[in-house]
C-alpha cells in the first residue's frame, strides 16, 4: 500500500543521505522524497511517499526514528491528510494546439509561467493522480519536458506536526 | 581557558573517563598523538594494524562495561577500521572512534589519504560527526559518548580535520546534555510487564530465550534470579552465554544453527516464549516459515530497540525498555504472586526436555588417537574452572567453544556474532587482557581466522600481554569445509591450506612462546602449562582431526527442528 511519511529531520549536513541511505540498505521503496527547511531554520521536514505492506511500513517508521537526527515520524496515511505535489510541464504550444492547450491548462487551474512562439511552460499543483491525469491527456507529441517535486503532505484540521 | 582542538580532545576523553586508547598514528592525527604524549591519565595501545585498534577497543568493551576508544589517521587509517566497526555495531558494542581527517580547505580536493569517512562509516555506526569548527569539539564529544552508551549501544565516529586539531578555542566540557531528536526509551510500559507475568503464570510449556541485550544491560544477575525463581528452561544465542549460568541445571546451552537438540525443540514446542534481549536472527531461529510453533504460542519480547520487534517474528506482548528494567519489574510483581500457576503442566514440559536431552546431542566420537577439538575446549573449561576471559575468530572452533565451554558468567565470552569476523580474536582478546590484567584470557581460534590479524603478537609483546592462544588446527578453513563436504558433494574448492607457517617459530619469531600439540594426550599438559605461564604470551598450535564437523546442525534454509545430529559409528 502507499504511505506518505511526515519527518522533522534536523537540519544538518548528511541527515539526508542518512534517509536515503537506510531506504536504499533495507531494500525499502522511496516513490518520492522532498525536503526543505520548516520557519524554525535548524530542522528540516521531508515527505517521503513509499510502498509496503503494513509491517515493512512499521519497520521503517521505527528505523526512521532510530536515526539520531529524526525527531518526529508520522504516517499521514494513518488520519486525513491532503497532499499536494507542483509540476512544471513544457509543451508544444503552436498552430491548433496553441489554445487546445492553454483550455487544458485552465482546467486543470494551471498557470502558464512562460510562452514562446512554438511553447508554454505550464505550472500545475495538485494531487500527484491529478498531475498524472493532466500528462494522460496530453496528445502524443505535444509534451516536450517535465519536472516534479514529489508531493508535500500535512495533516488536515487540527492534527499538527511540530516538536 | 583556550586549548588547542587536540588538547581538547584529550581532556574530553578524560572527563570521560577512558583510561585506554587503541590507536595507530599518521599524517592527520599528529596533533592529537603530541597532546597525548603530554599527559599521563590515559594510555595509549600502539596496535599493528588499525582493523586490531578497533577489535582492541571493541573487546576492551565487551569485557568491562566501558567505553573502547580507538584513534586512527585519515583515508586508509579509518578504512581499515571499517571491519571492527561494522563488527561493534552488527553485536551493538559501545565504542567512539575518531579518526582524522586532511584539512578543512582539502576536504573534497582528492587530498593525499582523503576519504568519505562519514559517507563510508555511515550504515556501521550508531551516529557519526564531521567535527569542522572547534568550537564544536567539547559537545560533539559529549554526544558521542552519550550516543554509543544510551540505548541501544553501538559505535559512534568522530571525523576530525587537521586543522581542527590545531586551532585554539575556550574550552569547558558540558555537564549534561538534552538532544531532541535523541530519547530513547528507558522505562518500559507497567501495564505489558503485568501482561507478560500472567502469560508466564499460566504458561504450561514456558520457554526463556536470552540474547546479548542481557549482557548488554548488565542484567545477568537479575535474569538469573527471574529464571531460577520461574523455574523455566533457559537458552541463549551465541551473544547472550554468560547472561544465565550454562552450568545451571535450568540452561538447555545455545539455540540455533549449532544449538542443542533440546533448545531447538523446546524453542519451537513451547506455548510461551520470553525472548529478553534477543532479535530472532535467521542463525537462531532458522527458516522462519517454519518457526510457526503451535497455534496457541505467545511471545513475550523484550528489547530497548522497538525496531528489533515484530520485525521477523510476529510479538504478542512487545516490552521496549531497559532489559535489567523490567526484569526487576517483574520480581516485584512476583513477589506479589510468587507461584507459577502449572506446577504440574511444568512438571511434564521438564520430563519432556530431559527427553530431549537424554539425547546427548553434543557426544563426540572419542575413540580415535587425532586430537578432538571438542575435548580441547572441555579440557580448557575444566583447567580454568570456567573463568577464563575467552575470545574467538569464526568458524568451527568458534562454535565448539560456545557448545562446550559452559559460560557462567557474562563477558567472559568474546565473540564476533553478528558479522562474523575472521581476525576478532587475538586484537580482541588484547583489548581484554588490558581490560583485566587479573584474569586469565584465552583466545581460541583456527589456523584460518587467526592469519587474518596475526600481526598482533607484536602489540601482545610490546605492551606485556600473557594471552593465551589456542589455536585449533585442522588444516582447512573448517566451516567452509564442513558446508562443502555436507553441500558441495565434498568438493573442497579452495578450503584447503597447502602452505601453512610453523605456528611455534611464527610466535617465537615475535618474542613469544609456542608449543604444538598432535596427540590427544599431550593437550592437557600443554594447557596446563600454557595456563602456569603467567608472564608469557603461549601460542599453542594443537593439531586436530580435520574431517571433525559441528553437530548438531541446522543447515541454511532449514527449520530449527530440521537438525543434523552426530551419528556416532
Amino acid at each position: 500500500m502507499r504511505h506518505i511519511l511526515s519527518i522533522l529531520i534536523e537540519n544538518e549536513a548528511g541527515a539526508l543521505s542518512r534517509v536515503a541511505g537506510l531506504f536504499s540498505a533495507r531494500g525499502y521503496n522511496i516513490e518520492s522524497l522532498t525536503v526543505a527547511a520548516t520557519e524554525d531554520a535548524t530542522m528540516s521536514r521531508m515527505t517521503i511517499i513509499t510502498t509496503g505492506s503494513d509491517d515493512v511500513i512499521e519497520q521503517i517508521t521505527k528505523q526512521l526514528n532510530k536515526l539520531v537526527e529524526v525527531v518526529k515520524v508520522v504516517d499521514l496515511t494513518d488520519g486525513s491528510h491532503i497532499e499536494r505535489e507542483l509540476m512544471l510541464v513544457k509543451v508544444r504550444a503552436s498552430g491548433k494546439d496553441r489554445e487546445e492547450m492553454k483550455r487544458m491548462a485552465d482546467i486543470f487551474r494551471g498557470k502558464i509561467i512562460d510562452v514562446t512562439e512554438k511553447s508554454y511552460t505550464i505550472e500545475l499543483t495538485g494531487t500527484s493522480s491529478k498531475l498524472d491525469a493532466f500528462l494522460q491527456t496530453l496528445e502524443p507529441g505535444v509534451l516536450l519536458e517535465t519536472v516534479r517535486t514529489g508531493a508535500s503532505g500535512i495533516g488536515r484540521g487540527e492534527r499538527i506536526l511540530r516538536v | 581557558m583556550q586549548l588547542t582542538g587536540a588538547e581538547i580532545i584529550v581532556r574530553a576523553l578524560q572527563e570521560e573517563g577512558v583510561e585506554y586508547v587503541f590507536g595507530y598514528p599518521g599524517g592527520s592525527v599528529l596533533n592529537i598523538y603530541d597532546a597525548l604524549c603530554a599527559q599521563d591519565k590515559i594510555r595509549h595501545v600502539l596496535v599493528r594494524h588499525e582493523q586490531g585498534a578497533a577489535h582492541a577497543a571493541d573487546g576492551y568493551s565487551r569485557s568491562s562495561k566501558k567505553v573502547g576508544v580507538c584513534l586512527v589517521t585519515s583515508g586508509p587509517g579509518l578504512t581499515n577500521t571499517v571491519t571492527g566497526i561494522a563488527t561493534a555495531h552488527m553485536d551493538s558494542i559501545p565504542m567512539v572512534i575518531i579518526s582524522g581527517q586532511v584539512s578543512t580547505p582539502y576536504i573534497g580536493q582528492d587530498a593525499f589519504q582523503e576519504c568519505d569517512t562519514v559517507g563510508i562509516t555511515r550504515p556501521c555506526v550508531k551516529h557519526n560527526f564531521l567535527v569542522k569548527d572547534v568550537n564544536d569539539l567539547a559537545l560533539t564529544f559529549k554526544k558521542a559518548f552519550y550516543l554509543a552508551t544510551s540505548g541501544r549501544p553501538g559505535p559512534v565516529l568522530i571525523d576530525i580535520p587537521k586543522d581542527v586539531t590545531q586551532a585554539v578555542a575556550e574550552y569547558s566540557y558540558p555537564k549534561t546534555l538534552t538532544m531532541r531528536s535523541y530519547n530513547p526509551v528507558v522505562k518500559a510500559h507497567l501495564g505489558q510487564i503485568k501482561k507478560a507475568m500472567q502469560l508466564l503464570h499460566a504458561a504450561e510449556r514456558p520457554m526463556v530465550y536470552i540474547g546479548g541485550g542481557v549482557i548488554l544491560a548488565n542484567a545477568a544477575e537479575e535474569l538469573t534470579q527471574l529464571v531460577r525463581r520461574l523455574g523455566f528452561p533457559c537458552t541463549q544465542t551465541m551473544m547472550g552465554l554468560g547472561g544465565f549460568p550454562g552450568s545451571d541445571p535450568l540452561s538447555t546451552g545455545m539455540l540455533g544453527m549449532h544449538g542443542t537438540f533440546e533448545s531447538n525443540m523446546a524453542m519451537q514446542h513451547c506455548d510461551v516464549l520470553l525472548a529478553v534481549g534477543a532479535r530472532f536472527d535467521d542463525r537462531v531461529i532458522g527458516n522462519v516459515e517454519h518457526f510457526v510453533g503451535p497455534p496457541d504460542r505467545k511471545i513475550i519480547h523484550i528489547d530497548i530497540d522497538p525496531s528489533s520487534i515484530s520485525k521477523r517474528v510476529h510479538v504478542d506482548v512487545p516490552i521496549v525498555g531497559d532489559v535489567g528494567d523490567v526484569i526487576r519489574e517483574m520480581l516485584k510483581l512476583l513477589d506479589a504472586s510468587p507461584k507459577p500457576a502449572n506446577k504440574k503442566a511444568l512438571d511434564a514440559w521438564w520430563t519432556q526436555i530431559e527427553a530431549w536431552r537424554s539425547k546427548h546431542c553434543l557426544k563426540y566420537s572419542t575413540n580415535s588417537k587425532k586430537v578432538k577439538p571438542q575435548y580441547v575446549v572441555e579440557t580448557l573449561h575444566r583447567l580454568t574452572k570456567g573463568q577464563a576471559i575467552i575470545t574467538t575468530d569464526v568458524g568451527q572452533h568458534q562454535m565448539w567453544t560456545a557448545q562446550y565451554y559452559k559460560f557462567d558468567q557474562p563477558r567472559h565470552w568474546i565473540s564476533s556474532g553478528g558479522l562474523g569476523t575472521m581476525g576478532f580474536g587475538l586484537p580482541a582478546a588484547v583489548g581484554a587482557r588490558i581490560a583485566n590484567p587479573k584474569r586469565d584470557v584465552v583466545c581460541v581460534t583456527g589456523e584460518a581466522s587467526i592469519q587474518m590479524c596475526i600481526q598482533e603478537l607484536a602489540t601482545c609483546k610490546q605492551h606485556h600481554l600473557p594471552i593465551k592462544i589456542v589455536n585449533l588446527n585442522n588444516g582447512y578453513m573448517g566451516m567452509v569445509r564442513q558446508w562443502q563436504e555436507l553441500f558441495y558433494g565434498s568438493r573442497y574448492s579452495e578450503s584447503y591450506f597447502d602452505t601453512l607457517p610453523d605456528f611455534v617459530k611464527l610466535a617465537e619469531a615475535y618474542g613469544h612462546v609456542g608449543i604444538r600439540v598432535d596427540k590427544s594426550d599431550e593437550v592437557e599438559a600443554a594447557l596446563k602449562e600454557a595456563l602456569a605461564m603467567k608472564d608469557r604470551l603461549v601460542f599453542l598450535d594443537i593439531h586436530t582431526d580435520p574431517k571433525e564437523n559441528v553437530f548438531p546442525m541446522v543447515p541454511g534454509g532449514k527449520g530449527l527442528t530440521e537438525m543434523v545430529l552426530f551419528d556416532a559409528p
